[in-house]
């Protein structure tokens, strides 16, 4: 339980930076330091436990069908990791507590950077590969917060987004890496896929795997090619720097590869494609660390080069290699943390990182001079240091390797030189800032810091001379508990610093002998390099994004070009080729149920139809006859309906279609009356076929389901309807009751669209035609009287009916739809009739709300079932009699049906009213958009559109 | 009368596709109005053609189904919004962009 606790306080500190900024920075920098300092102590706590070999193991279900369990391990390898993140990370904290200005948000950068600490630990502990890869992602994603802190910074968004999207493609790349490890192990929790190595390097996908997860892995640790977004990242502040880019995220790759060795290291693969990566990052790494003018720069560029060194030695992969791996991996951390965090304190004090602005800081800054000395010692591998001792046992490892086979003794050579090239940058770091006499004046004049904010690095410097004085001491009891965890098997090994005069020794004496050299001829080099135009890491990725946002850009336009058009071309060629595909492989179009008999009504309906739609689309140019042809196919729709025995679709279909033909009158009203000429003959063809095949794959399947026996569902509808629904009509029962889901959905569409177009015509600004497409002008009878004496006596009658209409919805056709949609003709009627200023006087209301009540009272009605222990939008129906009316039948259903009646009311009248009530004062504004409109309004006098 | 209704539902669809190719936004509408009828018209007929059964419970045998019709009933009020939402736009994307074409751009092509 207690390594639960480990992965969870640090996640939980997230919070407390949240909650006590408002407290003052140090009370919120202590309180921020509790839980990963507990974490920390629960750790240490663990290593008897550890020593005793016991297997440190927590584990919990959490999503089974994913494989992701929520399981932790406490061994060696996470015992030194976790002592690296949570550790350092409180140095860091502390060391934050004085960077960061005055007025700077230190509640927020803690908050990023425990939950990085969190993931960095959730990493390091994770014992299922899922879990190990989300907290790989969530590393990224607040490595991108922190990196981008500073996000006034060009430098500092662009650093973040470029960190981000390497490592969140070498992420991916994990994913699918650790999807196939896992199913090549059987499983996913890390102790079988460490146990399966044989049969994970026996399966024909390992290479596979393995290239992806090594691209994870060399994304994350800024391997050669994938290293050039860790220089950017400096644009970070400098406590990220040396807590992410230093000590712990850059490690994750390293970590991942320590972590997996077991399992997927045993290959020649492995060794050759690691090793490789890893000297020439080590090279190219070092070559530009010694050419940088910039301070945090050339600790990049180490950096990069360093994790170069480990991943080598991973790659030699030997037993001794892992140890000198895990050993290089700690005291890199170190001292480069030190490095970084005396490079924010120069930047800090003096105000800038450039070498050319400083120099002879010795005399100002004299501890920090000390400290960074000891330090850079210990990265160029001075003897009496840790970072000696591991170099040592690199040089040793990469003569024994026979890696690259013939060309084995490549290996050393390349070591040595990678030697020299870090003592010359060394060298260098410390004698143009410290030693060299300053070429201009740094910005600000240079001091000691606070002591407090040296603090960690004295502590870190401190850790790197007794580690290399006393290594069998210090160093023994971590190193064989990592090693044990990677290799297997307890390892025999003594660290020390006298080995004998052998030829490790001798490649060390010669790195310093050239190294010193080569920095002595720096000038001389300085110029050589000029010589070369320099790319850009930044500026090629930058190009790389815009040129793929280029073409994709151009690979869209090719194929649809932004217009429509095309676009639904295309749809209809794919629709038309998948059902083409469909109907081939269909062996027979006539199914065994035959047609059933033709009579003249039937043709005299379908004639009319086909001629409606045929019609509608060669008047399509004149748009009023081809909307009346239009009318004529939606009439004799509703007709097929009456007449294949589906009343209800009769009445919904008829209504509709009314306000369907008053809603595009009145759109035409604003719209050109005429479509002008444009498309070619030869497109006016094209498009004709493509249709025309489409309906005809229409037509075919059609016949293809009609004439076959069909399997439905609806028997359980009909045998229900009536004990289960209370209704007799079908169709009204499933739509109140069996699928009232579906309709509570399909009325809450409905007066969404109403509300939207409502938005639409708020504040439309219309060009109101005063005469019509042949130049008539309106007739100047805008109420013509006997439309307005026939609809004030159709009003109460059309009510009526609709009342009427509703309630015998439940056991004859009817319902909510249908009723609504009446009611809603007959008002609109009346606005047609009388003019919108009449009917606004009599109906002054907004009918959204009424919409809105309508979905409202159907959802309550839902609602309601659960105070009766019931699920939601079960129905309840009773039979009363009352005298003289007799039995009669209430259901909740017919509250349901209420609002539906409600909602297809407001949404309908929301729609037409409103777009009736454009041209008038009327016209839907908000009030504050009222006195542009007022301004803007091309003829404020009501000129009615009929 | 199956192959009759098949070809009815076929050319309304053809028709109705022709006028979603057109370049202006009221055939677009108009064609859309048209395909949305052939295909309430498809969706219904998925039940089987029947005469003279309404799904009204009672003691004769021989029902339509009831099932397509719930579906195509609340999709002809669908229909409805969103013609009315497809009209509206055209009629804001004219007031907007000064023409009626399709593709919403500022210049005129007539």
């Amino acid at each position: 339980m207690t390594l639960l606790w480990i992965a969870l306080l640090p996640l939980l500190g997230v919070l407390v930076p949240v909650l006590t900024a408002q407290r003052g920075r140090r009370f919120c920098s202590m309180a921020t330091a509790v839980l990963p300092a507990t974490a920390l102590v629960m750790t240490l706590l663990n290593v008897p436990a550890l020593l005793d070999g016991e297997q440190l193991r927590f584990s919990a279900t959490w999503m089974p069908e994913l494989a992701l369990d929520l399981a932790f391990r406490l061994d060696g390898l996470t015992l030194l990791f976790n002592l690296l993140i949570l550790g350092i990370g409180l140095l860091i904290i502390l060391y934050a507590h004085y960077y960061l200005a005055k007025d700077e948000p230190f509640g927020r950068f803690y908050a990023f950077l425990m939950l990085f600490m969190a993931s960095m630990v959730g990493i390091s502990m994770s014992d299922n590969l899922i879990l190990l890869w989300l907290f790989w992602e969530l590393t990224s994603l607040s490595s991108f917060l922190l990196i981008g802190f500073w996000s006034h910074q060009s430098d500092a968004r662009k650093g973040a987004r470029m960190a981000l999207t390497v490592t969140g493609a070498g992420g991916l790349a994990l994913l699918a890496g650790l999807l196939l490890l896992g199913d090549m192990a059987g499983s996913f929790n890390m102790g079988d896929v460490l146990a399966s190595g044989d049969a994970i390097l026996a399966d024909p996908r390992y290479p596979v795997m393995l290239v992806l997860v090594l691209l994870g892995a060399f994304t994350k640790s800024a391997q050669f090619p994938f290293h050039f977004w860790l220089p950017h990242a400096m644009a970070a502040p400098t406590p990220v720097s040396a807590y992410l880019h230093s000590a712990t995220m850059v490690k994750a790759g390293i970590f991942l590869m320590a972590r997996l060795h077991p399992a997927i290291a045993g290959s020649e693969l492995w060794s050759v494609v690691v090793s490789l990566v890893g000297i020439v990052t080590m090279l190219y790494g070092a070559w530009f660390a010694l050419v940088k003018t910039d301070l945090k720069g050339i600790l990049a560029f180490s950096t990069v080069s360093h994790l170069g060194l480990i991943t080598v030695l991973l790659g030699i992969g030997s037993p001794m290699a892992i140890l000198a791996a895990l050993f290089h991996i700690l005291n890199h951390a170190t001292f480069k943390a030190a490095l970084f965090m005396s490079a924010g304190i120069i930047d800090h004090e003096a105000g800038t990182r450039e070498l050319k602005q400083l120099g002879g800081l010795k005399k100002a800054m004299p501890v920090t001079a000390l400290l960074t000395t000891l330090a850079a010692a210990a990265m160029a591998g001075v003897p009496l240091f840790n970072g000696f001792l591991s170099k040592e046992m690199f040089f040793t490892e990469s003569l024994e390797t026979p890696v690259l086979g013939g060309i084995s003794w490549l290996l050393p050579a390349l070591a040595a030189l990678g030697g020299i090239l870090s003592v010359a940058y060394s060298l260098r770091l410390v004698h143009a800032v410290f030693f060299k006499p300053a070429r201009e004046a740094p910005p600000k004049s240079p001091h000691e810091p606070p002591h407090l904010m040296r603090l960690p690095v004295e502590i870190l410097v401190v850790l790197c001379v007794v580690v290399g004085l006393f290594p069998a001491l210090m160093a023994t009891g971590l190193l064989s508990l990592a090693s044990q965890a990677v290799i297997g098997s307890p390892l025999d090994f003594h660290l020390a610093i006298w080995h004998g005069v052998n030829l490790p020794l001798i490649m060390s004496l010669l790195a310093f002998v050239v190294g010193i050299a080569l920095y002595w001829r720096h000038a001389d080099m300085r110029r050589f390099t000029q010589q070369f135009a320099g790319v850009d890491a930044r500026r090629v990725f930058e190009r790389i994004l815009i040129s793929i946002g280029y073409r994709a850009e151009q690979a869209i336009g090719a194929l649809e070009g932004n217009s429509l058009q095309r676009y639904v071309g295309w749809l209809w060629l794919a629709a038309l080729i998948m059902g083409a595909i469909g109907l081939v492989q269909m062996g027979n179009l006539t199914g065994s149920a035959g047609n059933q008999p033709l009579d003249g009504v039937l043709i005299l309906g379908a004639g009319m139809l086909m001629f409606g739609g045929v019609a509608t689309a060669a008047t399509h140019r004149y748009r009023l006859i081809s909307l009346l042809m239009l009318s004529v196919v939606g009439l004799f729709v509703a007709l097929t309906f009456a007449r294949f025995s589906a009343p209800d679709l009769a009445l919904t279909q008829l209504s509709v279609e009314v306000v369907t033909m008053i809603l595009l009158m009145l759109a035409l009203f604003f719209l050109p009356q005429k479509t002008p000429r444009e498309s070619s003959p030869l497109r006016n063809v094209r498009d004709m076929l493509l249709a025309g095949s489409l309906g005809l794959v229409i037509a075919s399947l059609n016949y293809a389901v009609l004439t076959r026996d069909t399997l439905s569902i609806s028997n359980f509808f009909v045998e229900n309807s009536k004990s289960g629904g209370g209704g007799y009509n079908v169709v009204n029962v499933i739509l109140v009751d069996f699928r009232g889901f579906d309709t509570l959905g399909e009325i809450t569409v409905l007066a969404i669209a109403g509300l939207a177009i409502f938005k639409l015509l708020n504040r439309l600004r219309l060009f109101m035609p005063h005469s019509d497409g042949e130049g008539r002008v309106w007739s100047p009878d805008r109420y013509p009287a006997v439309l307005t004496s026939i609809s004030m006596t159709l009003l109460p009658l059309a009510l009526l009916v609709s009342a009427f209409i509703f309630l015998r919805g439940h056991n004859q056709p009817g319902g909510g739809f249908i009723a609504g949609l009446i009611t809603a003709v007959a008002l609109i009627l009346l606005y047609m009739a009388r003019g919108v200023e009449w009917a606004q006087a009599r109906l002054d209301f907004p009918f959204q709300p009424v919409a809105v009540i309508g979905v409202a009272v159907a959802t309550l009605t839902g609602l309601g079932s659960w105070l009766f222990g019931h699920p939601f939008l079960t129905s309840a129906f009773g039979y009363f009699s009352l005298p003289l009316i007799g039995t009669f039948e209430l259901a909740t259903a017919l509250l349901f049906d209420l609002g539906v009646y409600l909602a297809v009311v407001g949404a309908t009248l929301m729609i037409l009213a409103n777009l009736g009530k454009v041209t008038t004062a009327h016209r839907p504004v908000t009030e504050a958009s009222e006195k542009e409109t007022d301004a803007n309004a091309a003829t404020p006098s009501a000129q009615e559109p009929r | 009368m199956e192959l009759l209704y098949a070809m009815t539902t076929g050319v309304l669809t053809a028709c109705g596709l022709y006028l979603m190719l057109r370049g202006r936004t009221f055939p677009v509408v108009v064609g859309l109005t048209l395909l949305s009828y052939a295909v309430n018209l498809f969706l219904f007929s998925m039940g089987g053609l029947t005469t003279d059964g309404p799904a009204i419970v009672s003691e004769e045998n021989g029902y339509a189904d009831p099932l397509p019709q719930a579906l195509v009933l609340t999709a002809i009020v669908i229909g409805f919004a969103m013609t009315a939402f497809v009209v509206i736009l055209a009629m804001r994307a004219r007031s907007e962009v000064g023409n009626d074409h399709v593709d919403g751009k500022k210049e005129d092509r007539e």
